[in-house]
């Protein structure tokens, strides 16, 4: 489903900094992915890329025989919006609409109606344990429950790969656990790939293998 | 290697580096509370010098009176003189004959003051100045002495002639030497009896100074003076008079000083915003000052001191500014401000250290208040919180509640119904602030209550600008707040001066029914038509109908300014087609008082009513008249009676007058009756002559050259409001790039970002639109009916110009969706990866 082949990218400037070199990765379908690698080593980086949020120097990254570095910035932003969900740190919930308006924020960007973009969110939330709290704004949920709502948003429009950036970084052990289970119960029960970069051991032990990316490139564990 | 400037840190640069690092606003900042500070400075500077020179002038005219004796304009019986003279507690009087002299081919007139050299001597020894030692001079009936200024204006020395008019004629007098030490204003001096004789006021004399004798009990000499004296006349302090000329400017100036503060309050604004900006740049940075022992009260302190070093820069540069004004108006204009209340005074200019001071400090507190709400919410912050990204929204969230809104605007409501304070509208001005400032505090209850009833639009753009604008109405206030602000002040102000212009178009139609129109002089009071000359007026070939005017000036209340009387023809089955009334017209009964027809003015300054007798001097005599109808004068504020001419004459035994209205037979050509005027009547070369049509363009032009700074000051206003838009919307922008890089993960292209701000941009421009209308209607209502009336007692009708009210909402519109477009242009380039990302 995403093939990455010989992926590199260096940045620019006073002092020229390569953080990706040669990179590799096949991701199949519903499998679940842990990127570890030491600070600045470039795990960002690498979702980046997958994301079409950055364009790399060599290389190609194709998701379903699609080669992403040939698309331009709108192409990008349409293949992000139907086919990747993301899940952030900082959440990233917009404080101004209720959970449901936020979880359907990818379904009214894909233009479906609001019938049932108001149903699917609902579901979604549900299934992340927040039901019946459709109504109820940002401000009322706790950290945990933020991020279940981040993984609502992330999956509610069934995309094909999930980009999970340390997402349990700001929760605390016990909700970071409940977080990850979740998440990897929804990627799972959706059949989407996803790729969690993480420092945690404890999460990186939820994916079904782990990747270490290290100056030569990705690194198989077991 | 960094310098040693690199290594080091000064408290000082903790707040001057951010103030750096954004110049373009800063420097507007500072530049609009300099305009504020300048032009209330040099109001100030102008109006101190005016009076002080005018004090001196007071003085000098004085000399070492204790009272003086006013009257009618026109002057009173001498016979007072010796009577006053005679009595037990006064040592000297100086009887002085004042006149206005109309020199021939000069628009202003000479004041001339006739004196009895040997009295004047001991009571106004620095008005005879070095005219002592050439006092046979001072004596001749055809010899005057100038004083230097007056000599300088006219450009005459020792020796020169000088022509006065006297009527329509001209007289010949022959300056007999210079007043040194007579003061700085132009004026000149000649005997009283040549001066009774030359201006064909035999008998008659405008003032008596009184020195009472030493020990005497100045309050009970006044008493007893006054009981002397016929109605007409007042014994007062030389200081009333001071305060008679003071209060003469004093409305142009107050309105010119709250024009100033209106600067100041938008420069105010100005820093808000830009300080809002500053903040939310720099939320972390404070945070982190928090973390490392900065305490709350510490933080605000800072943040207020940098509101204040702005307003300490923009209140230098306008102190400085403003001196230059000053100097500048002085120079080009005397010290009238253009009002024509000083003329002929043109002081030197001193900087006072207390205005200087005082200024200074306006301009700082107000900068620092613009800096208060941002300075307590960053206070306030909680430093965890703000360390971590994602929390500058937190800035717009906590401005203001609803309840000190409603209680600003009702407080303001209230303060529309108490008169003047001192003959300013105080309460008028404090009602539109409070109604200002309180709507402002009301706009996020408004902007939830508007937004809120607004359906949802289809595209996820528009939809999510408008989820924003109802989920965080305490961000879009602070744009609302910018568009209010300065739309509201231009709707109030281009509501006002179109129903002025309007009004006082129409009013002129009014007072200007005849086909020609003659003044013996548009100044001074020397000149005159003669029974004789109106007479070959009137039977001039061509004019079917001619009447004439007289003018004169009555003192009816210590402390005020005099009062004017027209006496005229009038037409008694309908006087309301000749006079711009505002009333009915009264027919008082039989038996009852004659009419007369009083401005507003007169109600409001002297109690004046439909139907109620009152008392007017006339020839030193009570006269009572039944108020008959209430008339708008554009032209005089401190009061006009109109009476019928036949009576004033007979009461008077004034045959003479000032203005003809020339109604002529049909065919006849106003540029041949006035080449017949000119001809065929004795002097007629001086006389004043103007079509309607072109008194009324030059009336108007006036008009628009008058109001022509508050046109500039309206587009000033709505350049402040775009450009604090593009603050608050620039803050909000930065605020929210963490939302928006967001947005571009899950799939909105950079355009529908940026068509999501420019619809938000768009949605609180209508709203900030719609709302500056309804509160510029308000503010424009307040200042017709009240600071209007109150400043000058004139009213007029409302005549919103809506069609250009209409086009500049839409051009607004259009200019303010752009600002918030290109404000947003920072989100649309923003780094999608960065503003996701934690800070730590």
């Amino acid at each position: 489903m995403l093939v990455l082949e010989k992926l590199s990218k260096t940045y620019e400037g006073a002092r020229s900094r390569s953080v990706l070199r040669g990179v590799d990765l096949v991701l199949a379908s519903g499998e679940y992915i842990a990127v570890m690698g030491e600070s600045g080593i470039g795990k960002s980086t690498l979702l980046n890329l997958i994301a079409g949020l950055d364009q790399p120097d060599a290389g190609s990254i194709r998701l379903d025989g699609v080669d992403l570095t040939g698309l331009d910035d709108d192409a990008l932003t349409i293949l992000r919006r139907e086919s990747m969900g993301f899940v952030f740190q900082a959440f990233h919930i917009l404080p101004y609409l209720s959970l449901a308006q936020n979880v359907a924020l990818p379904l009214i960007l894909n233009r479906v109606a609001d019938n049932e973009a108001a149903a699917r969110a609902g579901a979604m939330l549900a299934a992340v344990g927040l039901h019946g709290r459709e109504a109820s704004m940002p401000r009322e949920l706790s950290g945990g429950e933020l991020e279940r709502v981040a993984i609502a948003r992330a999956l509610v429009h069934q995309p094909k790969l999930l980009l999970a950036d340390e997402p349990t970084g700001n929760l605390d052990p016990d909700s970071a656990a409940q977080v990850l289970a979740l998440l990897r119960e929804q990627v799972k029960t959706r059949q989407a790939a996803c790729i969690l970069v993480t420092h945690s051991q404890a999460a990186a032990a939820t994916a079904d293998r782990i990747v270490i990316l290290t100056a030569q490139g990705l690194r198989e564990t077991g | 290697m960094p310098g040693p400037a690199a290594l080091t840190l000064s408290p000082a640069a903790l707040f001057l580096a951010p103030l750096a690092q954004h110049k373009g606003r800063l420097a507007v900042s500072v530049l609009a509370i300099a305009l504020g500070v300048a032009l209330g400075y040099a109001v100030q500077l102008i109006n101190a010098v005016a009076l002080n020179e005018f004090s001196q002038a007071v003085r000098s005219l004085a000399g070492e009176a204790d009272l003086e004796i006013r009257g009618p304009r026109s002057g009173f019986d001498e016979m007072l003189y010796p009577r006053i003279a005679s009595l037990a507690q006064v040592a000297l009087a100086s009887p002085m004959l004042e006149v206005d002299a109309k020199l021939p081919g000069r628009q202003e007139p000479l004041h001339l003051l006739g004196v009895d050299a040997f009295r004047a001597a001991q009571v106004q020894p620095g008005l005879i100045g070095n005219a002592r030692a050439d006092m046979l001079d001072l004596l001749r009936p055809d010899a005057l002495f100038l004083s230097p200024a007056a000599a300088d204006w006219l450009g005459l020395k020792a020796g020169d002639r000088l022509a006065v008019q006297v009527g329509l004629s001209e007289v010949s007098l022959r300056v007999a030497g210079l007043l040194h030490g007579s003061g700085r204003g132009r004026l000149a001096v000649m005997d009283i009896a040549a001066a009774q004789l030359v201006f064909g006021r035999r008998g008659s004399i405008s003032r008596l100074d009184i020195r009472a004798r030493p020990g005497a009990d100045a309050d009970a000499l006044q008493a007893r003076v006054q009981a002397e004296l016929p109605p007409g006349l007042i014994v007062e302090r030389p200081q009333s008079d001071l305060q008679r000329n003071a209060s003469l400017s004093r409305a142009y100036r107050v309105n010119l000083n709250v024009l100033a503060l209106v600067a100041l309050f938008t420069g105010g604004f100005l820093v808000f915003s830009a300080q809002a900006l500053s903040v939310v740049r720099r939320r972390s940075q404070l945070a982190l000052l928090r973390v490392l022992g900065v305490t709350r009260g510490g933080l605000a302190r800072m943040l207020l001191a940098e509101g204040a070093l702005i307003g300490a820069a923009g209140a230098a540069i306008g102190l400085a500014v403003g001196y230059i004004m000053a100097a500048a108006v002085l120079y080009r204009f005397g010290a009238d401000l253009g009002a024509g209340q000083f003329r002929g005074l043109h002081p030197d200019l001193h900087a006072e250290p207390w205005a200087s001071a005082l200024f200074f400090a306006l301009g700082v507190l107000v900068a620092a208040a613009g800096s208060l709400a941002v300075a307590l919410e960053a206070a306030r912050a909680a430093p965890a919180q703000a360390l971590k990204a994602g929390d500058e929204q937190q800035v717009f969230a906590r401005l203001q509640p609803a309840w000190p809104g409603v209680a600003l605007i009702a407080l303001g409501v209230m303060c529309t119904a108490p008169g003047p304070v001192g003959g300013v509208p105080l309460f008028g001005y404090a009602a539109i602030g409070l109604m200002l400032v309180g709507t402002l505090a009301l706009m996020p209850r408004l902007a939830t209550a508007v937004f809120g009833l607004l359906p949802h639009p289809s595209g996820a753009g528009a939809r999510l600008a408008l989820a924003q604008l109802q989920g965080a109405p305490g961000q879009a206030a602070v744009s609302l707040a910018a568009i209010v602000a300065s739309f509201s002040l231009m709707v109030a102000m281009a509501i006002m001066v179109a129903s002025f212009r309007v009004s006082f178009d129409a009013w002129l139609d009014q007072v200007l029914p005849a086909d020609l129109y003659l003044r013996a002089g548009i100044s001074g009071d020397s000149a005159y038509l003669a029974p004789q000359d109106e007479a070959r007026i009137a039977a001039l070939p061509g004019v079917r109908r001619a009447e004439f005017l007289r003018i004169q000036q009555l003192l009816l209340e210590p402390g005020r300014p005099r009062v004017t009387l027209f006496a005229r023809s009038l037409e008694r089955d309908d006087p309301g087609r000749r006079l711009p009334l505002v009333s009915d017209v009264l027919t008082p009964r039989a038996g009852a008082p004659p009419p007369l027809y009083a401005s507003e003015a007169m109600v409001d300054l002297y109690g004046y009513a439909l139907g109620k007798v009152v008392e007017v001097p006339i020839a030193g005599k009570l006269q009572r008249f039944t108020v008959a109808g209430i008339w708008r004068d554009y032209v005089r504020q401190h009061g006009t009676v109109i009476i019928e001419r036949e009576l004033y004459a007979s009461l008077s035994g004034d045959r003479n007058s000032n203005d003809a209205a020339l109604y002529l037979a049909p065919g006849a050509s106003p540029k041949a009756v006035e080449q017949a005027v000119r001809a065929s009547v004795p002097g007629g070369a001086n006389l004043e002559v103007g079509e309607p049509g072109m008194i009324r363009a030059r009336s108007l032009n006036i008009f628009d050259r008058t109001f022509a700074v508050t046109y500039a000051l309206e587009a000033v206003a709505v350049l402040i409001g775009l450009f604090g838009l593009s603050s608050s919307f620039g803050a909000l922008v930065l605020a929210r790039s963490r939302e928006f890089g967001m947005l571009r993960h899950v799939g909105m292209t950079r355009g529908q970002i940026g068509a999501m701000l420019a619809a938000e941009g768009a949605l609180v421009s209508a709203l900030g639109l719609a709302l500056g209308l309804a509160l510029g209607w308000v503010i424009s209502l307040v200042l017709i009916h009240v600071v209007n009336r109150q400043s000058f007692h004139w009213s007029m009708e409302l005549h919103p110009p809506w069609a250009l009210l209409a086009l500049l909402a839409a051009a607004l519109l259009l200019l303010a969706t752009l600002t918030a477009l290109a404000s947003g242009r920072r989100a649309l380039g923003v780094d999608v990866v960065r503003a996701v990302r934690e800070d730590w």
